[in-house]
Order: structure tokens, then C-alpha cells, then sequence
């Protein structure tokens, strides 16, 4: 904890909505780190908290009817969940930026893609309009626009999805923030077209020396992109472990479903795995672990206490019972 | 081979649509020219990107639209030939699961009525039998009885495919078009559907044409591929063929654009440049051509002929001939 | 038809939970319940039989016996009132239905299969609001005559367009829905997406457009009724009412200004109550 190059580290995060009587359980207690230069991927079914975890960093839940109940963001030193309205604003967009699944509810659809880029540039680098204009045609260059000083004149809906999204990274990454989030980048996009925003994004992470959470329900994308991955599942991460070990040695019984339950490009299966179930109603989540309620491998304390993240090998943790044996220091 | 259920040959569909205010007749060629022919008890998995036509194939297919031309061959019949009355009798042999499974459900209708609808029109059931056997077919697709007589609201997204699932087959049918039944669920439930719909294959002997632009699931469950790219099959073949040695240059690119599970394996650099084009105003010659990193002189004048190039391999590229 | 297919059950609580939160609605909805009792239970209401007066007894202001006065014919006020609701009532459902039928029938047709028929239709419901207000009414009353059942007609006609209108946006946005395809691609017919699919689906809609209509045929009639075109006297109706009061309202104030508050409230109420449902049925139906 605490090391020399961790840029982003999240400790016990819980996030709440409270909607018709109900109150559900979106956040309910993520942890996990960012380190300089690092692509961390978040995988997951729909609705098991990935945007949810996004938002609370950069403090953009809607209150009502969210709330961020308990927890700590630290980013470059300092708690985020402390900072005044006005600190934190300064942050968005300049220090940690954030790219959508779909750009068009991000672009402003009634302005020039030109004049929100240098709306942008020229709030968080204090320069003037020429300036900004001209950093602006550069940044649309570097994601590859052909012909950025006509795309400066268009309205979003006159690109295609492939373009907007190149805008918006263009944008986004205009101030050279130190961490972009990037929600489900792609899932819009064709898979030909996807390969070209993630070539791109892997391309702008070394030049602009950017960290990356990746939000993706895309092992594909996962595997591709990522450093260090978390298995989040019903509000909680069920499992961290570098890119690698994940894919070659998944632990926690949900990962390994997820895993066995998608269809392969590279081998053939008669039929495939499936987790028993659906994904539970967060309003009203299972006891205990919160997956036992469709876990093959559950036994007796598995619905009465949550099982706590156990580190199986270095860097790789687990929040099952099954392995809480095998940990040195748990 | 089996001897084919659908025949499809020339299959043209052009929608209408009006550009600015002095009315210039334009079309969106949604399907332009497309061969195929699925024999009974086959998958036939279509494959493309988004807006290249798959969607308006499937309709074409069940009659739902009608072609702009083309013909399409059903057991032997041309269905351009046939009369409403007889159309009306065909759809009890051919169905479709459809992508949405919020929209593509009346949200005023029990799931009684709406699996027993089809077997009421049809004549294959009286009132007292129908709730009975959609009970049965309920259990066949891992609903339970007691689903009766609740609406679609009530129901997650797989168990509401589930249900449109039961609807395709209530009547019993020969064929079914699958249009991207499992793209708008998770992947656990994605796998959960799919096993369902390979079990029921078997069970009740069907034939699908089987449309998505997720190549794993295509991969998982078809026997053939077609490839589409803007209104046109570009390539079509035996999947392990097609899959190990893709020939024409957009399924290899196309083939080498998805993710792989592989974390090591680091993607070979044959990135496809640039966007489709518009299916308004598509290229001349091959319609491939200004993405097309093999293309040759002759293809922006010449459009390559759809032809095998060897057993059950068919392509269109100037390339193979 | 399907007789649970109005509305799913756990959408009639939803629908419920938020009416009750909207006090307006909730005002409009008890001024509505008020109206409809006193019309139903008016024979046991009214002190008085409604026609019979005393002449001795001619425009008494409000005393014990009579608690709103009597009118220039000695009547009791307060059980022409009450009886008056009742003509009210009558004519609101009689006309309303007519328009709801027809104008769902017309709109249905339209919206769903287009083309010239749509044009057709459509053109004749623009003809029809084409005449300002009340004046349709007036003109319809012109060429069948006045009286209770031609007051019905014309203010049933007059307003059949706004159902059609309503009937034929939601028609024509529902069709392109999968689940129309889904029932093409089993076989249904024409009638059967009609009246099992689309209707069912446009339902909330015309609820709402039958309790607004509510309170505009009520002022219509009583409009009708006042320029001496609708109910004719004696019969307790509280727009021919009003106009009678109208060679009193300097001697006796009192009768006007009872009825002018009676069509206002009830006007009032349907507008109150038509406004919260279409709020709680479906927020996106507001323009
Ligand atoms: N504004 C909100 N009001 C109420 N509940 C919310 C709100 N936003 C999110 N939630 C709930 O929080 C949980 C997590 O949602 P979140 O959007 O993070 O899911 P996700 O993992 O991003 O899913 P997806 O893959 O579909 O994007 C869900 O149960 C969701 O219903
Ligand atoms: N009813 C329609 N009217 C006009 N254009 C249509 C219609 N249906 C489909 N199209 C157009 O036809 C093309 C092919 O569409 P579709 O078959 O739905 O593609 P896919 O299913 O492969 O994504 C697209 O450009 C689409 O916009
Ligand atoms: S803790 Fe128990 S229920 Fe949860 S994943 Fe592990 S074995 Fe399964
Ligand atoms: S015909 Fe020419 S342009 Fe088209 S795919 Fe083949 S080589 Fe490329
Ligand atoms: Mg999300
Ligand atoms: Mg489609």
C-alpha cells in the first residue's frame, strides 16, 4: 500500500442508490490499485457495478439518488472523496478524464467538435483561442483524423461511430491527464473497427505516458489491452490477478464460469459452461458470498460470512473460501 | 449433402429513401445480390458487420419484406409464386428469434398467448389444449409451468429470450432464423441460450440460419459460414475451412480484428483501415476495394463474380480467379 | 380481448403509488368521485322532485328550506343541481364514447395502414378542427336540430379527432416495433395486430385523452345548452340553467354564480385528474 508508483488506489469503496424504498448495494466495498503507466481492466456482467466504479471516482454519481456511503479514492496523494466541489472539478478532464461507450451522450451534439475541444483546452491549460485551435488540429491528428481542420468544423452525428470515438480520445487526452477511464470503449463499434480504437489507445497510453481503467464486459478486449485485471461480480471484486495468471490459472468458481461460458474463436467445444442462475438483484444481494447462491462449489460458511480477498500468489487475490487456507498474510 | 430446405438466388433488396427537399429518389441497397442455400438439419451462421445487411436477409427470407428481386426457394417452392393463402400457411414452417428480447415481446400479452398465439392461427391446438401444450414447451426451454400466466415485464432478459424462443417454436417449424439471438445478453446468459438452441436442434430437428456479428458464437454453432460485407456474401464455406484458411481479404481481416483470448498472443499488425462505406452509394467494381490491401487494378472497375474456388468454397475476389 | 391486458399489475401499483403522491390529482380525482356519486344517487339526494316549483316561492335566496334558494320558477336550485349532474354525466359518457369508438377505430386504421387512407382520414379530421372551438358543435347542432340526443352527436363528433389523432401517433409508432414483426412472422392478421397488439399497447393514451375529453364536452354541452341549442328546458341541465339565470343575475346573483361554480369545479376536477394520470401512466405523454 501506500508504494512510490501507485497513482490510483481505491480502498473499501461502497456506493449506494436509494430509489423507491429500496436501497441497492451497487459499490459494496471495492478495492484495488493503480499503478503509473498500467492498463487495469474491470470485467463483468451488466450491472455488477463497473460504471458505478468509474463515476464514484470522479465523483459524478447523481445525488439524489446515489451516494458514496464510505470508502477512500487516493489519486497522486490525495483522498478524492475530501475535496471541495471546485478541487475536484479541476481534476475532471485535466488529471483524470474519462471516455464513454457511446460518445454521443458525451459530445455536446449542438456544437462543432472543434469548439468543445478548445472549450476544454482552453478552461484546463489557460491558453488562448488560437492556441487552443491549434493544439486541437494537433490532437486530432495524433488519433489519426484524416483531415482534422475540416473535422474541427463538423457536429458529432456527422461522424461515424468509429470517429466520434477517435474525437472524444482525441479530446480527452488533450490535457494529458494521468489516468483516462475508458467505459466500454468499443462495445459500439464493429469488431474491424474496434481493433483500430484499441491499436489507438494502446498507441496514445505510451505517448502520453497515461494510466488506463479499462471497463469492458470483453475478455477479448481484457486480454489484449490490460496489465492487472479485476473479476468484479455483484458490487465487489471477486478476484485481481495480473493479465497473465488470470487468463492461465483463473481461481475464484465465478471467473472460472465466466471463463468456461464464452465461446472461443481459437478452440471448439461441444457445449459450453454455464453458471447456473441469473445475476442477482443488488437491492436484495445474497448473503455471505455474494455469489453463493449459484456456486457449484459453496459449502457451509459460504452464505453466512463474505469471504476476504486472499493473495494465492504474489499479486494474485482471491475472495473465496476456498482458498483462504493457502494465504500467507491474508 | 442433405438436400437443401432453402434455396436463395439474386436476393435484392432496395429500401427507398428521399434526400433533401427536391425529392431525389436514392436507395440504400440493403442486400444486393446474395446466394445461398441451407440443407435441412444445417447451421448456416451469416456474419458481418453492423448495417451490412444480415438483419434484411432474414426478413427477406421469412417474407416479412418483400424483394426488391431475387427468388427464394423453400422446399422446392418458389415463394414469389405463391398466394397469400399459402404464404399464411408457410409461416408455420419457418420462425425467427429475434435480437431484443424487451421489444420483440407484446408487453400486454401473457406468455400463454404469446406462445399459443402461433399454434391458435394455425389451427394446431383448441382452447383447452393450448395452455397445456405451452406449458410443455415451456419446460422444453427451461421455463417452468408456472410462467403461464405472467407478463414479459416480469421476466430477465434470457428467460424473456427463452420465451421467444418457445414462440419460434410453437408451430412446429422447419426452419429457423436466429437474428442475433444472444447479442443483447451477458455472456453467461449468451452461453446459457446457446446451449439451448443447440439442444433444441437436435431435439426437434431444426435448421437454422443463424445471424450474429459475434465470430465466437458463430463459430460455436454454425456448420457453414457466410461472410457479408455491404448487401453482399463475399465468402461462404464449411466453418473449419473458412475459420483455419480464410481466403477472401475481408474475412481475414475481419478474422484477425477479434480479441483473442490470449493475452500472449499479441495481435499481428493487419489492422483493417478506414470505415465501411454507405450502403447508399457503395464502391464500384468490389465493393472491398478502398479498404483492400491486395487490391488489384481491375478491382475498382470489374465486380468479382461470387464462385467456388473449391469444394463447398465460394468467393468473390478477383484474387481466386 | 384480453381483459388484464390494460394495464399489468405491478404497473397499476406503480401508476397508483405516484397519483398519490400528485395532490392535484388527487383533488381532481375526489371532485371526479364526488360528481359521479351525486349524478348516480340523485333521486336520493335532492330534497326536492327537480321540475315541480312553487310560484310563491320564486327566487328565494339560500334559507333553510331551500339551501341554494329557488329559481324564477320557485324551483329548488340545489336539486336541479343535482339533477342537473346527472343530464351532465349522461351527456359526458354518451359523447365521449362516441368519439372514443369512432376516433380510435379511425385513428387505428390510419396509423396503421397509412398510405391513401391515412391522408384520407387524417384530411377529414383536419377539416373537422379546422372550425374554431365550439363552433363545429354549433354547426353539427345547425343541421340536425337541437335537442338531448343531437347535443350528444355534435359534441361526440366534435371530438373525434383528438382521438384519432392521439390513436394514430401511438399506432404508428408501435408497428415498427419487433414484437408487430414477431406477430407477422407467426401469421397474425390485420385485426388480430389491431385490436390484440396495438390497441392494448395504446391503452394508457386514451385514458387519459377520455378524462380530459371529459371536462371539454361537459363545457360543449353546457355551452350548447346555454345558447338555448342543446337540453331544452324544463329539463335541469346547467348550461339551459345558466342561461335562464342570465334575466336574473342583478335580482338574484346567487343561481349564476351556483351553476357557473358547479361546471367549473366538475371541469376542473376531470382536467386535474387527467392531467396527474397522464403524469403517473406515462410521464413521455406530456407534449
Ligand atoms: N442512477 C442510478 N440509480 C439507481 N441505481 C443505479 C443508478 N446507477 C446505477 N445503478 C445501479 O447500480 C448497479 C451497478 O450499475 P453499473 O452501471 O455500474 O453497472 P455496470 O457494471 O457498468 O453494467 P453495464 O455492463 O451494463 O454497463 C446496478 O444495479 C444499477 O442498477
Ligand atoms: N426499413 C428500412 N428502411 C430503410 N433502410 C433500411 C431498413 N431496414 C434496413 N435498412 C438499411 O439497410 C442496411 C442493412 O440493414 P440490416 O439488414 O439491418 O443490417 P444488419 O442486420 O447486418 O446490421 C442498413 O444500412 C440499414 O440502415
Ligand atoms: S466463497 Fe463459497 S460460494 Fe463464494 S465463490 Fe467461494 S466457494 Fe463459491
Ligand atoms: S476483388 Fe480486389 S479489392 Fe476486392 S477483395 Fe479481392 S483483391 Fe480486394
Ligand atoms: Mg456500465
Ligand atoms: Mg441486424
Amino acid at each position: 500500500m501506500g508504494k512510490e508508483n501507485t497513482l490510483l488506489s481505491i480502498k473499501n469503496l461502497r456506493t449506494h442508490f436509494y430509489s423507491r424504498g429500496h436501497t441497492i448495494y451497487a459499490l459494496d466495498g471495492v478495492s484495488f490499485e493503480i499503478e503509473k503507466g498500467m492498463t487495469f481492466g474491470l470485467v463483468g456482467e451488466t450491472g455488477c457495478g463497473k460504471s458505478v466504479t468509474a463515476l464514484s471516482i470522479l465523483r459524478l454519481i447523481p445525488y439524489p439518488p446515489g451516494k458514496i456511503v464510505q470508502g477512500e479514492i487516493h489519486f497522486k496523494g490525495r483522498n478524492l472523496l475530501r475535496l471541495s466541489e471546485e478541487e475536484i472539478r479541476s481534476i475532471r478532464g485535466k488529471e483524470i478524464s474519462m471516455i464513454f461507450q457511446e460518445p454521443m451522450t458525451s459530445l455536446n451534439p449542438v456544437f462543432r467538435i472543434g469548439d468543445q475541444m478548445m472549450e476544454v483546452i482552453m478552461l484546463h491549460q489557460k491558453v488562448g483561442k488560437p492556441v487552443a485551435y491549434e493544439r486541437a488540429v494537433e490532437m486530432l491528428e495524433r488519433v489519426h483524423m484524416p483531415d482534422a481542420r475540416k473535422i474541427m468544423r463538423q457536429f458529432p452525428h456527422q461522424l461515424s461511430g468509429g470517429m466520434r470515438q477517435r474525437a472524444m480520445i482525441a479530446m480527452e487526452l488533450s490535457c494529458r491527464p494521468y489516468l483516462l477511464i475508458a467505459d466500454e470503449p468499443t462495445t459500439a463499434l464493429d469488431v474491424t473497427i474496434q481493433a483500430q480504437i484499441l491499436r489507438l489507445l494502446k498507441e496514445m497510453k505510451k505517448e502520453f505516458d497515461t494510466s488506463i481503467l479499462l471497463i469492458t464486459h470483453d475478455l477479448g478486449v481484457i486480454a489484449e489491452m490490460c496489465d492487472r485485471v479485476g473479476v468484479m461480480y455483484a458490487g465487489s471484486i471477486v478476484e485481481e490477478a495480473s493479465v497473465e495468471d488470470i487468463f492461465k490459472d483463473p481461481k475464484h468458481p465465478y471467473t472460472r464460469g465466466l471463463w468456461g461460458a464464452i465461446p472461443r474463436m481459437e478452440e471448439e467445444k461441444e457445449t459450453l459452461s454455464v453458471i447456473p442462475g441469473m445475476v442477482p438483484d443488488l437491492s436484495q444481494p445474497p448473503t455471505g458470498c455474494k455469489f453463493h447462491p449459484r456456486c457449484t462449489f459453496r459449502f457451509e460458511p459460504c452464505d453466512r460470512f463474505v469471504p476476504p480477498p486472499a493473495e494465492v500468489s504474489e499479486g494474485h487475490f482471491v475472495a473465496c473460501f476456498l482458498y483462504q487456507g493457502k494465504d500467507g498474510n491474508g | 449433402m442433405a438436400e437443401s430446405l432453402l434455396e436463395v438466388r439474386g436476393l435484392k433488396k432496395y429500401f427507398p429513401i428521399q434526400k433533401g427537399w427536391w425529392k431525389e429518389r436514392l436507395y440504400i441497397r440493403a442486400v444486393d445480390g446474395v446466394d445461398l442455400s441451407i440443407s435441412r438439419g444445417e447451421v448456416l451462421g451469416l456474419v458481418g458487420e453492423s448495417g451490412c445487411g444480415k438483419t434484411t436477409v432474414g426478413r427477406l427470407i421469412l417474407k416479412l419484406i418483400e424483394p426488391t428481386e431475387g427468388e427464394i426457394i423453400f422446399e422446392g417452392k418458389d415463394l414469389s409464386k405463391l398466394d397469400k393463402k399459402e404464404i399464411h400457411s408457410l409461416r408455420r414452417s419457418f420462425q425467427i428469434i429475434f435480437q431484443d428480447p424487451f421489444a420483440s415481446l407484446n408487453p400486454r400479452m401473457t406468455v400463454a398467448e404469446i406462445v399459443g398465439r402461433p399454434m391458435e392461427i394455425h389451427g394446431l391446438v383448441d382452447r383447452y389444449q393450448r395452455d397445456e401444450r405451452v406449458a410443455q414447451l415451456l419446460e422444453s426451454v427451461g421455463l417452468q409451468r408456472e410462467h403461464l400466466y405472467r407478463y414479459p415485464h416480469e421476466f430477465s432478459g434470457g428467460q424473456r429470450q427463452r420465451i421467444g424462443i418457445a414462440r419460434a417454436l410453437a408451430t412446429k417449424p422447419k426452419l429457423i432464423v436466429a437474428d442475433e439471438p444472444t447479442s443483447a445478453l451477458d455472456v453467461s446468459v449468451q452461453a446459457q441460450i446457446l446451449n439451448l438452441m443447440k439442444e433444441l436442434k437436435e431435439v426437434f430437428g431444426l435448421t437454422y440460419l443463424f445471424i450474429s456479428h459475434n465470430i465466437g458464437v458463430i463459430r460455436h454453432l454454425s456448420d457453414r459460414v457466410g461472410v457479408m460485407y455491404l448487401g453482399k456474401v463475399v465468402e461462404m464455406g464449411k466453418k473449419k475451412g473458412l475459420f483455419q484458411s480464410p481466403l477472401h481479404p475481408y474475412t481475414k481481416a475481419l478474422l484477425a480484428a477479434v480479441p483473442t483470448l490470449d493475452p500472449k498472443k499479441k495481435r499481428e499488425e493487419v489492422i483493417l483501415e478506414g470505415d465501411v462505406q454507405s450502403p447508399i452509394n457503395p464502391p464500384r467494381g468490389c465493393r472491398f476495394h478502398p479498404r483492400c490491401r491486395y487490391a488489384l487494378p481491375r478491382c475498382p472497375k470489374e465486380e468479382p463474380l461470387f464462385h467456388f474456388v473449391e469444394e463447398d468454397r465460394s468467393v468473390a475476389c478477383h484474387l481466386y480467379g | 380481448m384480453n381483459e388484464k391486458g390494460i394495464l399489468k399489475t405491478g404497473q397499476i401499483a406503480e401508476v397508483w403509488r405516484r397519483l398519490r403522491r400528485n395532490r392535484a390529482a388527487i383533488v381532481g380525482g375526489v371532485i371526479v368521485l364526488l360528481f359521479v356519486f351525486i349524478a348516480i344517487f340523485a333521486p336520493w339526494l335532492s330534497p326536492y322532485p327537480p321540475n315541480e316549483g312553487e310560484l310563491t316561492k320564486r327566487l328565494k335566496p339560500p334559507c333553510r328550506e331551500h339551501l341554494l334558494g329557488t329559481d324564477p320558477l320557485g324551483r329548488d336550485l340545489l336539486s336541479r343541481v343535482i339533477y342537473g349532474a346527472r343530464i351532465s354525466l349522461q351527456v359526458q359518457i354518451i359523447s365521449v364514447s362516441i368519439a372514443l369508438v369512432v376516433g380510435t377505430l379511425l385513428g387505428m386504421i390510419g396509423g396503421y395502414y397509412g398510405g391513401r387512407l391515412d391522408n384520407l382520414i387524417m384530411r377529414l379530421m383536419d377539416i373537422l378542427l379546422a372550425f374554431p372551438g365550439i363552433f363545429l358543435a354549433i354547426s353539427i347542432i345547425a343541421v340536425l336540430g337541437p335537442g338531448l340526443t343531437n347535443l350528444m352527436l355534435a359534441a361526440g363528433i366534435y371530438s373525434i379527432p383528438q382521438f384519432a389523432r392521439i390513436v394514430r401517433g401511438s399506432v404508428i409508432s408501435l408497428k415498427e416495433k419487433e414484437f408487430i414483426e414477431a406477430a407477422r412472422a407467426v401469421g397474425e392478421g390485420d385485426i388480430d395486430i389491431l385490436f390484440r397488439y396495438l390497441l392494448p399497447n395504446s391503452m394508457a393514451p386514451i385514458i387519459v385523452q377520455t378524462t380530459l375529453r371529459m371536462a371539454t364536452v361537459l363545457l360543449t354541452a353546457s355551452g350548447l345548452s346555454f345558447l338555448g341549442l342543446g337540453v331544452q328546458p324544463p329539463t335541469a341541465e346547467w348550461g339551459a340553467m345558466l342561461s335562464n339565470a342570465r334575466a336574473y343575475l342583478i335580482t338574484a346573483p346567487h343561481v349564476a354564480t351556483v351553476l357557473g361554480l358547479a361546471i367549473m369545479l366538475v371541469v376542473m376536477g376531470f382536467n386535474l385528474f387527467g392531467d396527474g394520470l397522464r403524469d403517473s401512466l406515462d410521464p413521455r405523454l406530456r407534449e
